[in-house]
């Protein structure tokens, strides 16, 4: 499975290396480019710690921790523009947090008090989808229309011309066969879409091994398109993967994958317990590998970042967290009457029939006062 | 060696054990009694199972008889079809009801045909347990109730076990029949415990019974509800009021007549289900009730279930699930007629 190395410019010490078609990328950022990168790192990590807190003390259904994800997903969306379309799982938070959805559109789902908790056209980014893979044939899909909207001269207002799609993946998710036929799709038409396979070594309690005896980057090559392995806790190298990627892909030459090798250091979801799959001597090699500790040495190194900077992101982290908190507590349940509203786009007959049958139902337990 | 002595020694007695516990002893045992029986299924072994139904399993009957899958249900079906074929018997786990339509086609134009379009030359012994249902409160895609889909497929057994006695006998009858059975696992009462008699077996898996007597109107249903029926019931008889409850264990075949006799008897039916009422499986229940009890019932069989909507958010999953009060508001408008 280490037969192919992943592409590493920024090492585990913080020391970076140079990369004939990589390096320019990271030339090219500003230094406010790069403390933002640290800043979305930051921020995720922060937010992801408070949920899981509350998710302990029993005000979230569920919580998906991104620890130790923060690099793959930070560099990689950095490297998109605004206007690119992304097709999350429900571990993308570091994604939904850049792209500037709020904590509280973030939580609902995970209070489990809506399905939605963002509008996708609001901020290109698409709900979290959980039937695994189902997602990369929208993606795939969503490039069809971008290719068919340059055919007919229709490109949509506040979109570009040269859009490209984003599907992200997991490892296991990468042994449904909907991902197979995504990339077929793909690769016959040439779409614009860039695959994300976020290999963290799990799925579940199940290891990569178990969905391929290759690496993931492979898989690329039998659908006519290019794959390439990057290391994913460095979050310059997943920065510039991308981004060379995503402009080979904008230029029209159609699909390409990245597997991007990183750790969940977290439990699965808050439900699971992972101690019974794996050992911790394996977490502590992969702390060892921390995307944010790394960035940070080399940061401070550059002096790009001074103690001042770590100091104002960590107040900012604290008040997301604090706003995390706040709007997970105040958040109201959808009502049932609206999910009843949402089933069909024009009128039924059968959904207009049960809403008046249980709004009857309940005001007979409100007339009697004998039902909470 | 002792330790499995005093599991033996153990089993002769009616055990107190919850309704996963059950079915892992079903497991186990059917595991011992026959080489060729196998699991196979997501984090099935090393984890035992997102709700520990295998737990111990693997270690117990090793990698190759407890396979943890890769991440495909299509691939956990189609895989186990053609393990049957060959003459093993495969127990597929699917993690969860809404985790089961990547597995659809499958299960639906294979699983359920191959015996019929080979003239009955091959039979494909596969049983799939799927945990299912909802009032767990989880996100989305985790608590659905898929039953219809699969009971309007000719050629699928589908078992509900609503305890844990039943839950250990049924699993082990699935295993053994040589029809693909699938067992609607009620998740929320995996915690619910019950005794277990390893020696005497429950009624068929593939018939009804009555579990409550009762005399002015039914109340049948199946799963995760029954025990919400039994509330029910017991909640009625404090006003003056006698309810018999069907549990009715096996959706195909349906043991229509158990169901229509308990009502000729008590004049009115309740059928529920958490599953969506519309063109849900309470349908097929009224309408073969309303044939063979005819001139017996002094209601129409009214039916009690989910809306006809995608499972909503969990937070408001309590107003859409079938509950005692909606129950008896059913009861009660059957003595309206
Ligand atoms: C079709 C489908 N099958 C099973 C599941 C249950 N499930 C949820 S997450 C998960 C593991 C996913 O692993 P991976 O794709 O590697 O993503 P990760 O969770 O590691 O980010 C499983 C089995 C699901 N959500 N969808
Ligand atoms: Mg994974």
């Amino acid at each position: 499975m280490n037969a192919v190395q992943p592409i590493q410019l920024l090492a585990p010490e913080g020391t970076l290396s140079e990369n004939e078609t990589y390096s320019p990328y990271i030339a090219a950022l500003s230094d406010e480019d790069l403390r933002s990168l640290y800043r979305n790192m930051a921020l995720e990590r922060r937010l992801d710690a408070e949920a899981t807190s509350l998710q302990r003390q029993g005000q979230l259904a569920l919580w998906v921790p991104a620890l130790g994800q923060e690099g793959a997903q930070v560099g990689t969306i950095a490297a998109l523009k605004p206007s690119d379309m992304v097709f999350p799982t429900y571990r993308e938070h570091a994604m939904a947090l850049y792209r500037g959805i709020t904590p509280e559109e973030l939580i609902t789902q995970f209070r489990a008090v809506a399905h939605a908790g963002w509008t996708p056209e609001k901020y290109n980014f698409h709900l979290y989808t959980v039937v695994l893979g189902a997602q990369t044939l929208h993606a795939a899909g969503w490039a069809m229309g971008i290719a068919q909207d340059l055919r007919t001269g229709s490109v949509p207002r506040g979109r570009q011309e040269d859009e490209i799609v984003l599907a992200c993946l997991g490892d296991g998710a990468s042994s449904q066969g909907d991902v197979h036929e995504s990339m077929v799709f793909a690769g016959s038409y040439g779409l614009p879409v860039l695959y994300f396979i976020q290999n963290n070594h799990w799925a579940i309690s199940v290891p990569t091994s178990t969905q391929s005896k290759a690496p993931l980057a492979a898989r690329a090559g039998g659908y006519g398109f290019e794959g390439v392995r990057v290391d994913g806790n460095d979050v310059l190298g997943s920065y510039a993967v991308a981004a060379h990627m995503a402009e080979q892909i904008r230029s029209g030459q159609g699909p390409k994958l990245i597997e991007s090798v990183t750790y969940r250091i977290g439990a699965h979801t808050t439900a699971d317990d992972p101690t019974k799959y794996r050992s911790a001597d394996e977490v502590e090699r992969w702390k060892a590998q921390d995307p944010l500790d790394r960035y940070r040495t080399w940061l401070t190194a550059q002096e790009t970042a001074d103690e001042g900077f770590y100091q104002q992101v960590e107040e900012e982290a604290e008040d997301l967290a604090a706003e995390l908190r706040r709007a997970t507590l105040s958040i109201e349940a959808q009502p049932l009457e609206e999910v009843f509203d949402t089933v069909y786009a024009e009128p039924h007959r059968q959904i207009e029939a049960e809403k008046a049958w249980l709004k009857d139902y309940e005001a007979g337990f409100a007339e009697d006062g004998d039902k909470a | 060696m002792s330790a499995e002595l005093s599991t033996e020694q153990q089993a002769q007695q009616p055990e107190e054990m919850v309704l996963a516990k059950a079915i892992n002893a079903a497991l186990h045992d059917e595991l011992t009694a026959d080489e060729k029986t196998l699991l196979i299924g997501e984090d099935i072994g090393a984890l035992g199972g997102v709700f520990r139904v295998t737990d111990g399993l693997q270690s117990r009957f090793g990698t190759d008889r407890v396979i943890d899958s890769p991440l495909a249900e299509s691939g956990i079906v189609g895989t186990s079809i053609g393990m049957a074929m060959r003459g093993y018997r495969p127990v597929a786990e699917i993690q969860f009801d809404g985790f089961v339509f990547p597995a659809f086609n499958q299960i639906t134009t294979q699983l359920a045909k191959m015996h019929n379009r080979s003239d009955g030359a091959i039979t494909v012994p596969v049983t799939i347990r799927l945990p299912y249902g909802g009032s767990i409160g989880s996100i989305e895609h985790h608590s659905e109730s898929p039953e219809a889909l699969f009971a309007h497929t000719a050629g699928l057994r589908i078992v509900a076990p609503s305890n844990p006695h039943d839950a250990y006998w049924m699993t082990r009858q699935a295993i053994v029949c040589d029809d693909p059975v699938i067992i609607l696992e009620p998740k929320r009462r995996y915690w619910l415990k019950g005794p277990v008699d390893r020696q005497n077996p429950a009624p068929d898996a593939f018939t009804a019974q009555v579990v409550r007597e009762g005399a002015d109107a039914t109340i049948a249903c199946y799963g995760p509800l029954v025990p919400v029926a039994l509330a029910a019931a017991e909640a009625a008889a404090q006003d003056g009021r006698s309810i018999e409850v069907v549990d009715i264990r096996s959706i195909s075949p349906l043991d229509d007549e158990t169901i229509a006799r308990s009502a000729a008897k008590t004049s009115r039916l309740v059928v529920a289900h958490e599953a969506p009422t519309f063109g849900g499986f309470g349908a097929e229940i009224a309408a073969r009730a309303a044939e063979k009890a005819h001139g017996r019932l002094r209601s129409p069989v009214l039916r009690v279930g989910g809306f006809h909507m995608p499972y909503p958010p969990s937070k408001q999953e309590h107003r859409y699930l079938p509950d005692i009060d909606r129950m008896l508001e059913a009861v009660d408008r059957s003595f309206s007629y």
